[in-house]
């Protein structure tokens, strides 16, 4: 099927917001748009950031998710306490795949769920009594714990916890940073806010600290630089890591996937911050670059193309020998890159894909799917704010559809419409599509596969979408019985 | 047995709630009735005079050393007073911590499950804290909980202010649940014209007042003594005022969903009455300064 006219997305985007009660029609069609590249800023044409209509099955999180489970919790050596009722620990510990290297319960946490497990009495007494003791446990129980942070749930905001004054209190008896951050769920209108108070939180409780954590004195080079907004999904920091190296950078600090609490201490020291998740934590670069003079950089790692592009830009900041460097890496990996494209080009051209997931994937991942002969027919964010589809615009085609805080009737009828031939998106989307007999990839998690991000990420990238669109599988949806009247047809010809 | 009937006692902070609820539940103990008063407020203080004691055993606070509700048994926060009467205290958090709404709301699921309410009994009532600042404060009139209310006030613009207040609160539960205003009970607080004051506002309401408590210092010398006025000295004259009130309670028929009235509504009925006087329009939001420039000019 050819793509959509620009006239037949305005019309598919009609026909979509027609069964909608005329309020929630008049709120939902400001998100949903027809992409036009040269549209300077996208809020002439799409809304996005607001608080999502109750009833439609949105497929946001939380200011709690934001924090914890994104920014503060891949900080391998540190222990963050899930502070409030047990579940929102439990259900998302360990989901997120954020890699590590370390010894689990001994010098690093990060797959493990600590909780201050809030019952009734917590609640109508006060949980900071509980909060201190636990902070005293976890000194004696996990010693080598490099600082906590507090990882606020609904109930503490509503009842008024005094968190700051219990983690000034244990700091200063652990001399080590405890953090609170005021990140309760019903805070904000997605995740976005939990990102944006868990980025001021390192700037007041950690920041503030002026490195007193990190143990040697640490010298500072000309290529030092820093991994901002990698999360180590499935490894993705490792093979971006590897790639600045080789290069000629020095990587001081990944935020914070397979990160460390030094890490993060040490890095207004480097020289250039370099940001993959510009949605998740382009505020803690804004206030380096703003009290420490820090320039920063986005960069893209999805896809040889923007590899080559991002690392050119990123060693534009720096003298010939980083320059060269970048050259070299993009000539040495240019063999690799060739033998993946000429391998499963041939079999994925033309395939056309929908995507719906967070902070940058919405745009990043464009690349990687056009060097494979790809084209990206429609994206949108669950939390992104307009500077984030500023970017979008011109990423994606003429024509092609954005969607924000998709819900999700919406997102089933533009498949059923724009009849993509893959959709990534979230576990939550995944076995609706499946058992719509579109193929599917999750984009949150790699579907359990991974690294994406790099020259590495790629082949594996690769390698995945072809399995998936070409998967056998898709050809067997029709169970026998239902073939029969064909098999009869034939029969009764014979 | 008679059928059960849950009363609930509300009213602006400071009214009088706990001493009114304590001597009428003697005066109803004194005449037979089984009664049992339910103490929703973190101070603990609404069964004392019956007691004799500040309630020791609050339901949240022996849950918090035992480890939860769960583990605690009736007979544990149950103590019985003067001639028998029930006392139980919600108990909660001291000011500034916690949430002392979800103590109610526990304590009183607590009460349910244990089966407090199945003994022989044939009031209970629930003294609830002065402002009903969130949920939990509402629990007592939620459904299949207190079915009559009773709101304490006294002639004074905020008493009658929260009066209505609480009036628009049981509208709310009365159209989910059974909840009805059962009659005003008037605290006097010695106001000019204070019984037709508060029989107006009850008319307005929709309910009727019904009993004036007046004033006596017998109330304060028997609280002294943490007693009730009908144990501390029977004879009293305000005894027998209590005696009135809890005989008239037993007889009330009277449970309407109330009719709060507006703003304006109120303010017309207090100035009325002359407890508050016309409002000057020329003068707001006029300081000190600028109307001593008036004055000169």
């Amino acid at each position: 099927m050819s793509a959509l006219t620009r006239e037949e997305t305005e019309a598919l985007i009609k026909e979509v917001l027609e069964v909608y009660p005329e309020k929630a029609q008049k709120d939902r069609a400001k998100h949903l748009a027809v992409n036009d590249q040269s549209v300077e800023q996208s809020k002439k044409c799409i809304t996005s950031n607001r608080k999502s209509l109750p009833g439609v099955m949105t497929i946001r999180g939380c200011a709690y998710a934001g924090s914890k489970g994104v920014v503060w919790g891949p900080i391998k050596d540190m222990i963050h306490i899930s502070h409030g009722p047990v579940g929102c620990g439990q259900y998302s510990r360990a989901g997120r795949r954020n890699y590590y290297v370390g010894v689990t319960g001994v010098n690093t946490f990060g797959t493990m769920n600590f909780t201050s497990d809030f019952q009734e009495k917590d609640i109508v007494f006060g949980g900071d009594k509980k909060l201190a003791k636990i902070i005293n446990e976890i000194e004696g129980l996990f010693p080598l714990h490099k600082g906590i942070s507090v990882q606020s749930e609904c109930p503490i905001g509503l009842i008024g916890d005094d968190i700051e004054a219990v983690s000034k209190k244990g700091a200063a008896e652990l001399n080590k940073p405890v953090v609170p951050v005021r990140c309760e769920g019903f805070r904000g209108v997605s995740q976005s806010l939990g990102h944006h108070i868990a980025n001021d939180a390192i700037r007041d409780w950690v920041f503030s600290r002026d490195g007193k954590d990190v143990k040697q004195e640490f010298v500072p080079g000309p290529y030092d630089v820093s991994i901002i907004g990698d999360y180590n999904i499935g490894g993705d920091a490792w093979s971006s890591r590897i790639l600045l190296e080789e290069m000629g950078l020095r990587v001081v600090a990944q935020w914070s996937g397979d990160g460390t609490l030094a890490e993060i201490e040490l890095t207004p020291k480097v020289k250039l911050n370099l940001i993959h998740c510009y949605r998740s934590m382009n505020y803690i670069a804004r206030h380096m670059e703003e009290k420490y003079s820090i320039p920063w950089i986005e960069y893209n790692f999805f896809g040889p193309t923007k590899i080559a592009e991002s690392l050119r830009a990123i060693a534009a900041h720096f003298d010939d020998t980083i320059k060269e460097g970048a050259e070299r890496v993009i000539a040495k990996y240019q063999p690799m890159v060739d033998a993946v494209i000429a391998k499963y080009r041939q079999r994925l051209e033309g395939k056309r894909v929908m995507l719906y997931v967070g902070g940058l994937r919405p745009r990043h991942v464009i690349g990687s799917y056009e060097d494979l002969g790809m084209e990206v027919v429609g994206t949108g964010y669950e939390f992104g704010h307009n500077d984030d589809y500023d970017r979008t615009i011109k990423e994606m085609g003429n024509a092609t559809l954005l969607y924000d805080d998709v819900t999700g009737f919406e997102f089933e009828e533009f498949v059923k419409k724009v009849k993509p031939d893959l959709i990534g998106s979230g576990i939550k989307e995944k076995y609706i599509f499946q058992k719509m007999g579109v193929p599917f990839r999750q984009m949150h998690s790699w579907d359990y596969s991974g690294p994406y991000h790099g020259y590495d990420g790629f082949a594996i990238f690769a390698r995945d979408m072809d399995m998936t669109i070409n998967n056998p599988c898709w050809k067997s949806l029709t169970p026998p019985w239902q073939k029969q009247p064909e098999a009869e047809a034939i029969a009764q010809a014979a | 047995m008679a059928r059960l009937r849950q009363c609930a006692i509300y009213g602006k902070g400071g009214i009088g709630k706990s001493t009114t609820t304590q001597n009428l539940v003697a005066g109803l103990a004194e005449a037979g009735q089984k009664v049992m008063i339910v103490g929703c407020d973190p101070k603990a203080d609404s069964t004392r005079l019956i007691l004799h004691a500040k309630a020791q055993n609050s339901i949240m606070e022996m849950a918090a050393n035992a480890g939860s509700v769960e583990d605690l048994e009736l007979e544990d926060v149950l103590k019985v007073g003067y001639r028998d009467i029930k006392c139980v205290e919600s108990g909660g958090p001291e000011p500034g911590v916690g949430c002392a709404g979800r103590g109610v709301i526990t304590a009183i699921n607590f009460l349910e499950e244990e089966g407090a309410y199945e003994e022989d009994l044939d009031f209970v009532f629930y003294d609830v804290l002065g402002d009903v600042v969130c949920g939990g404060f509402a629990m007592p009139i939620r459904e299949n909980k207190a079915q009559e209310i009773y709101i304490v006030c006294s002639g004074e613009m905020m008493a009658m202010y929260a009066a209505n207040n609480i009036a628009k609160g049981i509208v709310k539960y009365a159209n989910s649940g059974g909840v009805r205003l059962a009659g005003l009970i008037c605290n006097s607080r010695n106001t000019a014209r204070e019984d037709e004051l508060i029989m107006e506002l009850a008319r307005q309401l929709g309910t009727t007042m019904i009993h004036f408590v007046p004033r006596d210092n017998v109330v304060q010398r028997a609280e002294i003594r943490r007693m009730t006025v009908i144990e501390y000295e029977p004879t009293a004259k305000q005894a027998d005022e209590y005696r009135q009130l809890a005989r008239k309670i037993v007889e009330n028929k009277n449970f309407v969903i109330p009719t709060p009235i507006t703003m304006d509504e109120l303010e017309k009925l207090l100035m009325d009455f002359g407890v508050m006087e016309e409002e000057d329009e020329s003068i707001v939001g006029k300081t000190a300064a600028e109307e001593a420039a008036v004055a000169v000019a």
